[in-house]
Protein backbone atom coordinates (compact mmCIF):
# COMPACT_ATOMS: atom_id res chain seq x y z
CA UNK A 1 0.00 0.00 0.00
CA UNK A 2 2.73 2.70 1.27
CA UNK A 3 4.57 1.52 -2.06
CA UNK A 4 1.63 2.13 -4.40
CA UNK A 5 0.68 5.69 -2.75
CA UNK A 6 4.10 6.69 -3.10
CA UNK A 7 4.35 5.48 -6.61
CA UNK A 8 1.33 7.42 -7.13
CA UNK A 9 2.75 11.04 -5.52
CA UNK A 10 6.22 10.29 -7.92
CA UNK A 11 4.01 10.51 -10.89
CA UNK A 12 1.78 13.26 -9.81
CA UNK A 13 4.91 15.57 -9.18
CA UNK A 14 6.34 14.17 -12.46
CA UNK A 15 2.97 15.65 -14.29
CA UNK A 16 3.50 18.80 -12.67
CA UNK A 17 6.51 19.29 -13.55
CA UNK A 18 5.60 18.43 -17.42
CA UNK A 19 7.67 15.24 -17.34
CA UNK A 20 10.23 16.51 -16.09
CA UNK A 21 13.24 14.22 -15.80
CA UNK A 22 15.18 14.99 -12.57
CA UNK A 23 12.26 14.00 -10.07
CA UNK A 24 12.71 10.37 -8.69
CA UNK A 25 11.19 7.90 -10.96
CA UNK A 26 11.02 4.33 -9.50
CA UNK A 27 11.28 2.96 -12.56
CA UNK A 28 14.33 4.45 -14.22
CA UNK A 29 14.11 2.45 -17.67
CA UNK A 30 15.42 4.10 -20.75
CA UNK A 31 12.02 5.92 -21.65
CA UNK A 32 12.30 9.48 -21.82
CA UNK A 33 8.51 9.65 -20.81
CA UNK A 34 7.51 7.53 -18.02
CA UNK A 35 4.42 5.64 -19.19
CA UNK A 36 1.55 5.42 -17.14
CA UNK A 37 1.15 1.81 -17.98
CA UNK A 38 3.67 -0.66 -18.88
CA UNK A 39 3.30 -4.13 -19.23
CA UNK A 40 6.05 -6.34 -20.05
CA UNK A 41 6.53 -9.70 -21.23
CA UNK A 42 2.70 -10.33 -19.77
CA UNK A 43 1.42 -13.85 -20.22
CA UNK A 44 -2.08 -14.79 -19.11
CA UNK A 45 -3.76 -18.61 -19.18
CA UNK A 46 -7.11 -19.23 -18.15
CA UNK A 47 -5.90 -23.08 -16.89
CA UNK A 48 -4.23 -24.63 -20.02
CA UNK A 49 -5.45 -21.52 -22.55
CA UNK A 50 -2.95 -18.69 -23.44
CA UNK A 51 -5.11 -15.94 -23.64
CA UNK A 52 -2.25 -13.41 -23.87
CA UNK A 53 0.78 -14.03 -25.31
CA UNK A 54 3.84 -11.65 -23.96
CA UNK A 55 2.51 -8.90 -24.11
CA UNK A 56 4.57 -5.70 -23.81
CA UNK A 57 2.63 -2.23 -24.29
CA UNK A 58 2.75 1.10 -22.90
CA UNK A 59 0.31 3.64 -22.26
CA UNK A 60 0.99 7.16 -21.80
CA UNK A 61 -0.74 9.51 -19.25
CA UNK A 62 -4.25 11.31 -20.42
CA UNK A 63 -3.88 9.44 -23.55
CA UNK A 64 -7.31 7.01 -24.70
CA UNK A 65 -5.75 3.99 -26.10
CA UNK A 66 -8.11 2.22 -28.35
CA UNK A 67 -8.10 -1.24 -28.31
CA UNK A 68 -9.27 -3.33 -31.66
CA UNK A 69 -9.74 -6.62 -32.52
CA UNK A 70 -12.02 -9.89 -32.98
CA UNK A 71 -12.99 -11.83 -29.98
CA UNK A 72 -11.17 -14.35 -28.12
CA UNK A 73 -8.50 -11.57 -29.08
CA UNK A 74 -7.49 -11.33 -25.76
CA UNK A 75 -9.08 -7.72 -25.21
CA UNK A 76 -10.43 -7.65 -21.99
CA UNK A 77 -8.46 -10.17 -20.22
CA UNK A 78 -5.97 -7.57 -20.96
CA UNK A 79 -8.38 -4.60 -19.19
CA UNK A 80 -8.97 -7.19 -16.12
CA UNK A 81 -5.80 -7.62 -15.88
CA UNK A 82 -4.88 -3.59 -15.21
CA UNK A 83 -7.24 -3.53 -12.20
CA UNK A 84 -6.70 -7.28 -11.00
CA UNK A 85 -10.48 -7.84 -11.46
CA UNK A 86 -9.05 -11.05 -13.14
CA UNK A 87 -8.12 -12.62 -9.57
CA UNK A 88 -11.80 -13.45 -9.63
CA UNK A 89 -11.24 -16.06 -12.38
CA UNK A 90 -10.45 -19.10 -11.00
CA UNK A 91 -7.11 -21.24 -12.79
CA UNK A 92 -5.78 -17.73 -14.09
CA UNK A 93 -1.89 -18.22 -13.45
CA UNK A 94 -0.14 -14.68 -14.91
CA UNK A 95 3.39 -14.35 -15.72
CA UNK A 96 5.46 -10.98 -16.51
CA UNK A 97 4.67 -7.38 -15.01
CA UNK A 98 2.03 -4.67 -14.99
CA UNK A 99 3.73 -1.62 -14.03
CA UNK A 100 0.80 1.56 -13.32
CA UNK A 101 2.96 4.37 -11.91
CA UNK A 102 5.84 2.30 -11.75
CA UNK A 103 4.72 0.17 -9.31
CA UNK A 104 3.91 -3.59 -9.89
CA UNK A 105 0.61 -4.06 -9.18
CA UNK A 106 0.91 -7.96 -8.92
CA UNK A 107 3.30 -7.53 -6.23
CA UNK A 108 2.66 -6.40 -2.50
CA UNK A 109 -0.24 -3.72 -3.16
CA UNK A 110 -3.59 -2.60 -1.33
CA UNK A 111 -6.15 -3.83 -4.40
CA UNK A 112 -8.71 -1.75 -3.08
CA UNK A 113 -6.72 0.76 -3.23
CA UNK A 114 -5.21 0.00 -7.00
CA UNK A 115 -8.93 -0.80 -8.05
CA UNK A 116 -9.94 3.05 -6.92
CA UNK A 117 -7.39 4.03 -8.53
CA UNK A 118 -8.04 2.20 -12.01
CA UNK A 119 -11.63 2.44 -12.88
CA UNK A 120 -13.30 0.00 -15.02
CA UNK A 121 -16.71 0.50 -16.81
CA UNK A 122 -18.25 -2.84 -18.43
CA UNK A 123 -19.78 -4.11 -21.34
CA UNK A 124 -23.82 -3.83 -20.12
CA UNK A 125 -24.73 -1.05 -17.83
CA UNK A 126 -23.94 -2.61 -14.52
CA UNK A 127 -25.68 0.09 -11.96
CA UNK A 128 -26.78 -1.96 -8.47
CA UNK A 129 -30.09 -2.51 -7.45
CA UNK A 130 -29.96 1.11 -5.15
CA UNK A 131 -31.00 4.44 -5.75
CA UNK A 132 -28.91 6.71 -8.34
CA UNK A 133 -27.60 8.31 -5.31
CA UNK A 134 -26.32 5.43 -4.07
CA UNK A 135 -24.76 4.05 -6.75
CA UNK A 136 -22.74 7.19 -7.13
CA UNK A 137 -21.33 7.23 -3.17
CA UNK A 138 -20.79 3.35 -3.21
CA UNK A 139 -17.29 3.41 -3.83
CA UNK A 140 -16.99 6.30 -1.45
CA UNK A 141 -18.58 4.91 1.61
CA UNK A 142 -16.50 1.64 0.94
CA UNK A 143 -13.66 3.80 1.39
CA UNK A 144 -14.97 5.24 4.90
CA UNK A 145 -16.39 8.37 3.01
CA UNK A 146 -19.87 9.14 5.36
CA UNK A 147 -20.27 12.80 5.54
CA UNK A 148 -23.92 14.03 3.99
CA UNK A 149 -22.15 17.02 2.35
CA UNK A 150 -18.85 15.54 0.95
CA UNK A 151 -20.74 12.69 -0.60
CA UNK A 152 -23.44 15.09 -2.24
CA UNK A 153 -20.97 17.54 -3.74
CA UNK A 154 -19.39 14.03 -4.70
CA UNK A 155 -22.42 13.01 -6.53
CA UNK A 156 -23.19 16.03 -7.92
CA UNK A 157 -19.12 17.04 -9.65
CA UNK A 158 -19.27 13.13 -10.55
CA UNK A 159 -22.76 13.39 -12.39
CA UNK A 160 -21.86 16.58 -14.26
CA UNK A 161 -18.61 15.13 -15.85
CA UNK A 162 -20.74 12.01 -17.19
CA UNK A 163 -23.20 14.47 -18.47
CA UNK A 164 -26.12 13.13 -16.74
CA UNK A 165 -26.59 15.80 -13.97
CA UNK A 166 -29.36 17.46 -15.82
CA UNK A 167 -31.46 14.26 -16.39
CA UNK A 168 -31.33 13.16 -12.85
CA UNK A 169 -30.73 15.85 -10.71
CA UNK A 170 -34.70 15.76 -9.18
CA UNK A 171 -34.61 12.29 -8.51
CA UNK A 172 -31.74 11.10 -6.90
CA UNK A 173 -33.20 8.78 -4.50
CA UNK A 174 -35.08 6.77 -7.85
CA UNK A 175 -33.93 3.50 -8.48
CA UNK A 176 -30.95 3.62 -10.94
CA UNK A 177 -32.41 0.62 -12.41
CA UNK A 178 -35.10 2.89 -13.66
CA UNK A 179 -32.65 4.68 -16.30
CA UNK A 180 -32.70 3.99 -19.70
CA UNK A 181 -29.47 1.71 -21.08
CA UNK A 182 -27.78 5.02 -21.84
CA UNK A 183 -28.29 6.71 -19.08
CA UNK A 184 -27.67 3.88 -16.89
CA UNK A 185 -24.06 3.87 -18.91
CA UNK A 186 -23.28 7.30 -17.57
CA UNK A 187 -24.27 6.59 -14.33
CA UNK A 188 -21.78 4.13 -14.15
CA UNK A 189 -18.81 6.53 -15.77
CA UNK A 190 -20.08 9.02 -12.74
CA UNK A 191 -19.97 6.25 -10.41
CA UNK A 192 -16.40 5.44 -11.12
CA UNK A 193 -15.73 9.27 -11.66
CA UNK A 194 -16.57 9.69 -7.91
CA UNK A 195 -13.77 7.85 -6.83
CA UNK A 196 -11.14 10.41 -8.73
CA UNK A 197 -9.40 7.63 -10.70
CA UNK A 198 -6.22 7.87 -12.51
CA UNK A 199 -7.09 5.73 -15.21
CA UNK A 200 -10.18 4.60 -16.59
CA UNK A 201 -10.62 1.34 -18.91
CA UNK A 202 -13.93 1.02 -20.54
CA UNK A 203 -14.43 -2.31 -21.87
CA UNK A 204 -16.69 -2.20 -24.92
CA UNK A 205 -18.96 0.78 -23.41
CA UNK A 206 -21.39 1.25 -26.17
CA UNK A 207 -21.66 -2.30 -26.92
CA UNK A 208 -25.90 -1.89 -25.70
CA UNK A 209 -26.48 1.58 -26.92
CA UNK A 210 -28.23 3.59 -29.75
CA UNK A 211 -26.63 5.49 -31.75
CA UNK A 212 -27.57 8.77 -29.38
CA UNK A 213 -26.29 7.37 -26.62
CA UNK A 214 -23.39 6.20 -27.88
CA UNK A 215 -22.47 9.60 -29.00
CA UNK A 216 -23.30 10.68 -25.58
CA UNK A 217 -20.91 7.98 -23.70
CA UNK A 218 -18.15 8.92 -26.63
CA UNK A 219 -18.70 12.61 -25.99
CA UNK A 220 -18.20 12.07 -22.41
CA UNK A 221 -14.58 10.61 -23.19
CA UNK A 222 -13.31 13.38 -24.83
CA UNK A 223 -13.75 15.12 -22.32
CA UNK A 224 -12.85 13.16 -19.85
CA UNK A 225 -9.02 12.15 -21.24
CA UNK A 226 -8.21 15.74 -20.23
CA UNK A 227 -8.17 14.58 -16.67
CA UNK A 228 -7.62 10.75 -17.02
CA UNK A 229 -6.06 7.97 -18.61
CA UNK A 230 -8.30 6.16 -20.81
CA UNK A 231 -8.03 2.72 -22.13
CA UNK A 232 -10.69 1.74 -24.34
CA UNK A 233 -11.77 -1.95 -25.61
CA UNK A 234 -14.02 -2.05 -28.66
CA UNK A 235 -15.68 -3.92 -31.31
CA UNK A 236 -16.51 -0.80 -33.03
CA UNK A 237 -13.16 0.25 -35.15
CA UNK A 238 -15.11 3.28 -36.06
CA UNK A 239 -15.44 4.15 -32.39
CA UNK A 240 -11.83 3.83 -32.52
CA UNK A 241 -11.11 5.86 -35.28
CA UNK A 242 -13.47 8.67 -33.71
CA UNK A 243 -12.36 8.76 -30.24
CA UNK A 244 -8.27 6.95 -29.84
CA UNK A 245 -5.38 8.80 -29.76
CA UNK A 246 -3.49 5.61 -30.48
CA UNK A 247 -4.83 2.40 -31.72
CA UNK A 248 -3.28 -1.18 -31.01
CA UNK A 249 -4.67 -4.51 -32.38
CA UNK A 250 -5.00 -7.46 -30.78
CA UNK A 251 -5.61 -10.79 -32.61
CA UNK A 252 -5.10 -14.41 -30.94
CA UNK A 253 -3.35 -12.54 -27.31
CA UNK A 254 -1.48 -11.08 -29.39
CA UNK A 255 -0.49 -7.73 -30.11
CA UNK A 256 -0.20 -7.09 -33.58
CA UNK A 257 0.75 -3.65 -34.14
CA UNK A 258 -0.03 -0.64 -32.01
CA UNK A 259 0.54 2.96 -33.25
CA UNK A 260 -1.34 6.74 -34.00
CA UNK A 261 -5.01 5.79 -34.64
CA UNK A 262 -4.95 7.78 -38.18
CA UNK A 263 -1.33 5.80 -39.07
CA UNK A 264 -3.56 2.15 -37.77
CA UNK A 265 -6.69 3.49 -39.99
CA UNK A 266 -4.91 5.11 -43.00
CA UNK A 267 -1.40 2.82 -43.61
CA UNK A 268 -1.73 -0.06 -41.39
CA UNK A 269 2.02 -1.89 -41.22
CA UNK A 270 0.61 -5.20 -40.71
CA UNK A 271 -1.52 -7.30 -43.62
CA UNK A 272 -3.92 -8.40 -40.87
CA UNK A 273 -4.65 -5.11 -38.80
CA UNK A 274 -5.90 -3.58 -42.93
CA UNK A 275 -7.77 -6.97 -43.22
CA UNK A 276 -9.90 -6.13 -40.07
CA UNK A 277 -10.07 -3.07 -40.47
CA UNK A 278 -11.55 -3.04 -44.10
CA UNK A 279 -13.93 -6.65 -42.66
CA UNK A 280 -12.13 -9.22 -44.32
CA UNK A 281 -12.12 -11.25 -41.64
CA UNK A 282 -12.92 -11.43 -37.59
CA UNK B 1 -47.58 -37.82 -38.12
CA UNK B 2 -50.02 -35.19 -37.96
CA UNK B 3 -49.16 -32.22 -35.89
CA UNK B 4 -52.20 -30.50 -33.72
CA UNK B 5 -53.20 -27.47 -34.43
CA UNK B 6 -51.25 -24.92 -31.54
CA UNK B 7 -54.46 -23.12 -30.95
CA UNK B 8 -55.75 -26.47 -30.03
CA UNK B 9 -52.45 -27.83 -27.73
CA UNK B 10 -52.23 -24.34 -26.24
CA UNK B 11 -55.95 -25.18 -24.74
CA UNK B 12 -55.19 -28.76 -23.69
CA UNK B 13 -51.79 -27.48 -22.29
CA UNK B 14 -53.50 -24.57 -20.32
CA UNK B 15 -56.44 -27.02 -19.05
CA UNK B 16 -53.82 -29.42 -17.76
CA UNK B 17 -52.21 -27.07 -15.97
CA UNK B 18 -55.06 -25.04 -14.60
CA UNK B 19 -56.26 -28.53 -13.15
CA UNK B 20 -52.95 -29.92 -11.90
CA UNK B 21 -53.17 -26.77 -9.75
CA UNK B 22 -56.46 -27.08 -8.82
CA UNK B 23 -56.10 -30.77 -7.34
CA UNK B 24 -53.34 -29.15 -5.45
CA UNK B 25 -55.18 -26.35 -4.03
CA UNK B 26 -58.74 -28.02 -3.15
CA UNK B 27 -57.15 -30.44 -0.56
CA UNK B 28 -55.55 -27.47 0.68
CA UNK B 29 -58.19 -25.47 1.36
CA UNK B 30 -60.70 -28.23 2.56
CA UNK B 31 -58.41 -29.51 4.96
CA UNK B 32 -58.43 -25.85 6.34
CA UNK B 33 -61.67 -25.68 5.96
CA UNK B 34 -62.70 -28.68 8.19
CA UNK B 35 -60.41 -27.50 11.10
CA UNK B 36 -61.93 -23.84 11.06
CA UNK B 37 -65.43 -25.43 11.25
CA UNK B 38 -64.27 -27.91 13.86
CA UNK B 39 -62.19 -26.28 15.87
CA UNK B 40 -63.01 -22.89 15.77
CA UNK B 41 -66.42 -23.41 18.46
CA UNK B 42 -64.00 -24.53 21.24
CA UNK B 43 -61.51 -21.53 20.91
CA UNK B 44 -62.34 -19.32 23.92
CA UNK B 45 -60.00 -17.13 25.86
CA UNK B 46 -59.96 -20.09 28.87
CA UNK B 47 -58.78 -22.27 26.18
CA UNK B 48 -56.16 -20.41 24.61
CA UNK B 49 -54.59 -19.18 28.65
CA UNK B 50 -55.17 -22.31 31.05
CA UNK B 51 -53.60 -25.98 31.54
CA UNK B 52 -54.93 -28.92 30.70
CA UNK B 53 -57.17 -29.97 33.82
CA UNK B 54 -59.18 -33.82 33.90
CA UNK B 55 -56.71 -35.68 32.16
CA UNK B 56 -56.32 -33.22 29.30
CA UNK B 57 -60.24 -33.64 28.47
CA UNK B 58 -60.73 -30.13 30.09
CA UNK B 59 -58.85 -26.92 30.39
CA UNK B 60 -56.78 -25.05 27.53
CA UNK B 61 -53.60 -25.88 26.19
CA UNK B 62 -51.11 -22.95 27.50
CA UNK B 63 -48.44 -24.76 28.13
CA UNK B 64 -48.50 -26.20 24.82
CA UNK B 65 -48.59 -22.63 23.10
CA UNK B 66 -45.43 -21.68 24.98
CA UNK B 67 -43.72 -24.96 24.68
CA UNK B 68 -44.34 -24.78 20.99
CA UNK B 69 -43.07 -20.86 20.85
CA UNK B 70 -40.07 -21.69 22.85
CA UNK B 71 -38.36 -24.65 20.88
CA UNK B 72 -39.40 -22.57 16.98
CA UNK B 73 -37.37 -19.53 19.02
CA UNK B 74 -34.75 -21.58 20.37
CA UNK B 75 -34.19 -23.26 16.72
CA UNK B 76 -34.34 -20.34 14.70
CA UNK B 77 -31.97 -18.14 16.74
CA UNK B 78 -29.46 -20.91 16.54
CA UNK B 79 -30.45 -22.33 12.82
CA UNK B 80 -30.53 -19.24 11.03
CA UNK B 81 -27.34 -17.19 12.32
CA UNK B 82 -25.32 -20.76 11.64
CA UNK B 83 -26.98 -21.74 8.55
CA UNK B 84 -26.93 -18.23 6.79
CA UNK B 85 -23.09 -17.89 7.70
CA UNK B 86 -22.27 -21.48 6.70
CA UNK B 87 -23.98 -20.98 3.22
CA UNK B 88 -22.51 -17.35 2.70
CA UNK B 89 -18.28 -19.04 3.85
CA UNK B 90 -19.89 -22.10 0.71
CA UNK B 91 -21.06 -20.28 -1.39
CA UNK B 92 -18.85 -16.55 -1.62
CA UNK B 93 -15.35 -18.07 0.27
CA UNK B 94 -15.09 -21.40 -0.02
CA UNK B 95 -13.01 -22.71 -3.59
CA UNK B 96 -14.87 -24.40 -5.99
CA UNK B 97 -13.30 -28.11 -5.85
CA UNK B 98 -14.54 -31.86 -5.51
CA UNK B 99 -14.49 -31.66 -1.27
CA UNK B 100 -17.18 -28.10 -1.30
CA UNK B 101 -19.42 -30.22 -4.14
CA UNK B 102 -19.69 -33.64 -2.11
CA UNK B 103 -20.24 -31.40 0.58
CA UNK B 104 -23.19 -29.19 -1.07
CA UNK B 105 -24.28 -32.93 -2.31
CA UNK B 106 -24.26 -34.09 1.55
CA UNK B 107 -26.02 -31.40 2.96
CA UNK B 108 -28.76 -31.17 0.36
CA UNK B 109 -29.38 -35.13 1.29
CA UNK B 110 -29.51 -34.45 4.79
CA UNK B 111 -32.23 -32.30 4.05
CA UNK B 112 -33.98 -35.56 3.19
CA UNK B 113 -33.66 -37.25 6.25
CA UNK B 114 -36.76 -38.47 8.12
CA UNK B 115 -37.11 -36.41 10.75
CA UNK B 116 -37.08 -39.32 13.62
CA UNK B 117 -33.33 -39.84 12.67
CA UNK B 118 -33.04 -36.15 13.83
CA UNK B 119 -35.01 -37.10 17.21
CA UNK B 120 -32.50 -39.93 18.01
CA UNK B 121 -29.53 -38.45 16.77
CA UNK B 122 -30.67 -35.02 19.25
CA UNK B 123 -31.38 -38.09 22.09
CA UNK B 124 -28.03 -39.50 21.75
CA UNK B 125 -25.75 -36.15 21.59
CA UNK B 126 -27.61 -33.32 23.24
CA UNK B 127 -30.13 -35.74 25.98
CA UNK B 128 -27.63 -38.54 26.78
CA UNK B 129 -23.92 -37.59 26.09
CA UNK B 130 -23.77 -33.48 26.19
CA UNK B 131 -26.42 -34.65 29.88
CA UNK B 132 -29.30 -31.60 28.82
CA UNK B 133 -31.22 -34.44 29.54
CA UNK B 134 -34.96 -34.25 27.78
CA UNK B 135 -34.97 -30.29 27.80
CA UNK B 136 -35.90 -27.32 25.81
CA UNK B 137 -32.10 -26.88 24.71
CA UNK B 138 -31.98 -29.96 23.63
CA UNK B 139 -35.54 -30.14 22.33
CA UNK B 140 -34.52 -26.70 20.29
CA UNK B 141 -31.04 -27.79 19.18
CA UNK B 142 -32.44 -30.92 18.05
CA UNK B 143 -34.95 -29.06 15.52
CA UNK B 144 -32.08 -26.67 14.28
CA UNK B 145 -30.20 -29.46 13.29
CA UNK B 146 -32.48 -30.79 11.33
CA UNK B 147 -33.49 -27.22 9.91
CA UNK B 148 -29.74 -26.26 9.26
CA UNK B 149 -29.67 -28.11 5.61
CA UNK B 150 -32.74 -26.56 4.43
CA UNK B 151 -31.63 -23.36 5.27
CA UNK B 152 -28.07 -23.60 4.10
CA UNK B 153 -29.80 -24.80 0.89
CA UNK B 154 -32.01 -21.75 0.30
CA UNK B 155 -29.47 -19.45 0.88
CA UNK B 156 -27.25 -20.91 -1.03
CA UNK B 157 -29.39 -20.67 -4.32
CA UNK B 158 -30.31 -17.35 -2.68
CA UNK B 159 -26.54 -16.36 -2.87
CA UNK B 160 -26.12 -17.96 -6.31
CA UNK B 161 -29.07 -16.19 -7.77
CA UNK B 162 -27.42 -12.48 -7.07
CA UNK B 163 -25.71 -12.01 -10.80
CA UNK B 164 -21.77 -11.99 -11.01
CA UNK B 165 -21.49 -8.68 -12.40
CA UNK B 166 -23.02 -6.85 -9.19
CA UNK B 167 -19.81 -8.65 -7.38
CA UNK B 168 -17.62 -7.44 -10.25
CA UNK B 169 -18.87 -3.93 -10.38
CA UNK B 170 -18.44 -3.87 -6.25
CA UNK B 171 -15.05 -4.95 -6.18
CA UNK B 172 -14.25 -2.98 -9.48
CA UNK B 173 -14.99 -0.11 -7.28
CA UNK B 174 -12.29 -0.61 -4.42
CA UNK B 175 -15.09 -2.59 -1.97
CA UNK B 176 -13.35 -5.48 -0.27
CA UNK B 177 -14.79 -9.15 -0.48
CA UNK B 178 -16.60 -8.53 2.86
CA UNK B 179 -17.62 -5.43 1.60
CA UNK B 180 -18.79 -6.90 -1.25
CA UNK B 181 -20.82 -9.58 0.80
CA UNK B 182 -22.39 -7.02 3.40
CA UNK B 183 -23.86 -4.40 0.95
CA UNK B 184 -24.74 -5.91 -2.20
CA UNK B 185 -25.01 -9.76 -1.92
CA UNK B 186 -26.63 -10.32 0.98
CA UNK B 187 -29.50 -7.25 0.39
CA UNK B 188 -30.18 -8.81 -3.13
CA UNK B 189 -30.53 -12.50 -1.30
CA UNK B 190 -32.60 -11.89 2.00
CA UNK B 191 -35.56 -12.74 -0.09
CA UNK B 192 -34.76 -15.98 -1.28
CA UNK B 193 -33.00 -16.52 2.16
CA UNK B 194 -36.22 -15.62 4.02
CA UNK B 195 -38.03 -18.43 1.79
CA UNK B 196 -35.93 -21.06 3.56
CA UNK B 197 -36.62 -19.26 7.26
CA UNK B 198 -40.30 -19.40 6.71
CA UNK B 199 -40.29 -23.36 5.47
CA UNK B 200 -38.03 -24.08 8.35
CA UNK B 201 -40.33 -22.40 10.76
CA UNK B 202 -43.02 -24.40 9.63
CA UNK B 203 -40.91 -27.41 10.15
CA UNK B 204 -40.21 -27.06 13.37
CA UNK B 205 -43.80 -26.08 14.82
CA UNK B 206 -45.28 -28.88 13.57
CA UNK B 207 -42.60 -31.62 13.66
CA UNK B 208 -43.54 -34.27 16.33
CA UNK B 209 -40.31 -36.71 15.53
CA UNK B 210 -37.75 -34.78 16.48
CA UNK B 211 -39.31 -33.59 20.32
CA UNK B 212 -40.26 -36.90 21.10
CA UNK B 213 -37.33 -38.01 22.54
CA UNK B 214 -35.43 -35.22 23.71
CA UNK B 215 -38.10 -32.61 25.05
CA UNK B 216 -42.16 -32.69 24.53
CA UNK B 217 -43.94 -33.91 27.48
CA UNK B 218 -46.79 -35.89 27.64
CA UNK B 219 -48.52 -34.25 30.26
CA UNK B 220 -47.08 -31.17 32.22
CA UNK B 221 -49.50 -28.24 33.62
CA UNK B 222 -46.98 -25.62 34.92
CA UNK B 223 -44.89 -23.03 32.53
CA UNK B 224 -41.01 -23.90 31.73
CA UNK B 225 -38.41 -21.48 33.89
CA UNK B 226 -35.22 -22.19 32.24
CA UNK B 227 -33.85 -24.15 28.61
CA UNK B 228 -33.31 -27.74 31.07
CA UNK B 229 -37.20 -27.80 31.81
CA UNK B 230 -39.19 -29.79 29.74
CA UNK B 231 -42.44 -28.49 28.01
CA UNK B 232 -45.39 -29.31 26.41
CA UNK B 233 -45.50 -29.20 22.53
CA UNK B 234 -48.65 -28.60 20.19
CA UNK B 235 -47.97 -30.89 17.83
CA UNK B 236 -47.25 -33.90 20.14
CA UNK B 237 -50.55 -32.57 22.49
CA UNK B 238 -52.13 -32.71 19.48
CA UNK B 239 -51.07 -36.59 18.97
CA UNK B 240 -51.46 -37.14 22.41
CA UNK B 241 -55.21 -36.00 22.60
CA UNK B 242 -55.74 -37.88 19.88
CA UNK B 243 -54.90 -41.04 19.81
CA UNK B 244 -54.03 -41.72 23.83
CA UNK B 245 -57.16 -40.13 26.10
CA UNK B 246 -60.28 -41.85 25.25
CA UNK B 247 -63.36 -39.63 25.85
CA UNK B 248 -62.51 -36.42 24.25
CA UNK B 249 -64.14 -34.24 22.56
CA UNK B 250 -63.65 -33.78 18.82
CA UNK B 251 -63.57 -30.04 19.00
CA UNK B 252 -60.48 -29.91 21.73
CA UNK B 253 -58.56 -31.97 18.80
CA UNK B 254 -59.63 -29.51 16.02
CA UNK B 255 -59.25 -26.58 18.10
CA UNK B 256 -55.49 -27.60 19.32
CA UNK B 257 -54.84 -28.14 15.11
CA UNK B 258 -56.31 -24.78 14.71
CA UNK B 259 -53.84 -22.99 16.96
CA UNK B 260 -50.94 -24.52 15.87
CA UNK B 261 -52.20 -23.17 12.26
CA UNK B 262 -52.84 -20.37 13.36
CA UNK B 263 -49.60 -20.01 15.06
CA UNK B 264 -47.48 -20.66 12.22
CA UNK B 265 -49.53 -18.81 9.83
CA UNK B 266 -48.76 -16.14 11.88
CA UNK B 267 -45.20 -16.27 11.94
CA UNK B 268 -45.22 -17.28 8.40
CA UNK B 269 -47.23 -13.51 7.51
CA UNK B 270 -44.98 -11.71 9.27
CA UNK B 271 -41.56 -13.14 7.12
CA UNK B 272 -43.81 -12.84 3.71
CA UNK B 273 -44.43 -9.26 4.84
CA UNK B 274 -41.04 -8.74 5.22
CA UNK B 275 -40.13 -10.66 2.07
CA UNK B 276 -42.44 -8.73 0.25
CA UNK B 277 -41.16 -5.40 1.32
CA UNK B 278 -37.71 -6.48 0.21
CA UNK B 279 -38.56 -7.90 -3.14
CA UNK B 280 -40.29 -4.53 -4.19
CA UNK B 281 -36.89 -2.68 -3.99
CA UNK B 282 -35.90 -5.12 -6.34
CA UNK B 283 -35.95 -4.59 -9.86
CA UNK B 284 -33.56 -6.37 -12.11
Amino acid sequence: MVELRNAECGMRNADCGLRDKELPIRNPKSEIRNPKVATKDLNIWYDDHLALKSLSIEVQTNEILGIIGPANSGKTTFLRALNRLIDLTSGTKIAGSVIIDGTDIYGEIDVEALRRKVGMIFALPTPLPMSIFDNIVYGLRRRGMKRRSLLEEATERSLKSAYLWDEVKDRLDQPAMKLSGGQQQRLCIARTLALEPDIILFDEPCSGLDPISTARVEEAMMELKKKYTIILVTNNTKQAARVADRTAFFLMGELIEIGQTEQIFTVPKDQRTGDYITGRFG
Amino acid sequence: MKSIDPRISQKIAFSLLFLATLFVLVPVGLIVLVIIKNGLGAITWEFLTTAPRNGMREGGILPAIVGTSCLVVGAMSVAIPLGVLSAIYLNEYARKNFLTRVIKLAIINLAGIPSVVYGLFGMGLFVIFLKFGASILAGALTLAIMNLPVIITATREALAGVPQSFREVSLSLGASKWQTIRHVVLPNAIPGILTGIILEISRAAGETAPILFTVAAFYLPGLPTSVFDQVMALPMHLYAISTQIPNIGLDVRYATALVLLGLVFGVNSIATIIRAKLRRKKAW
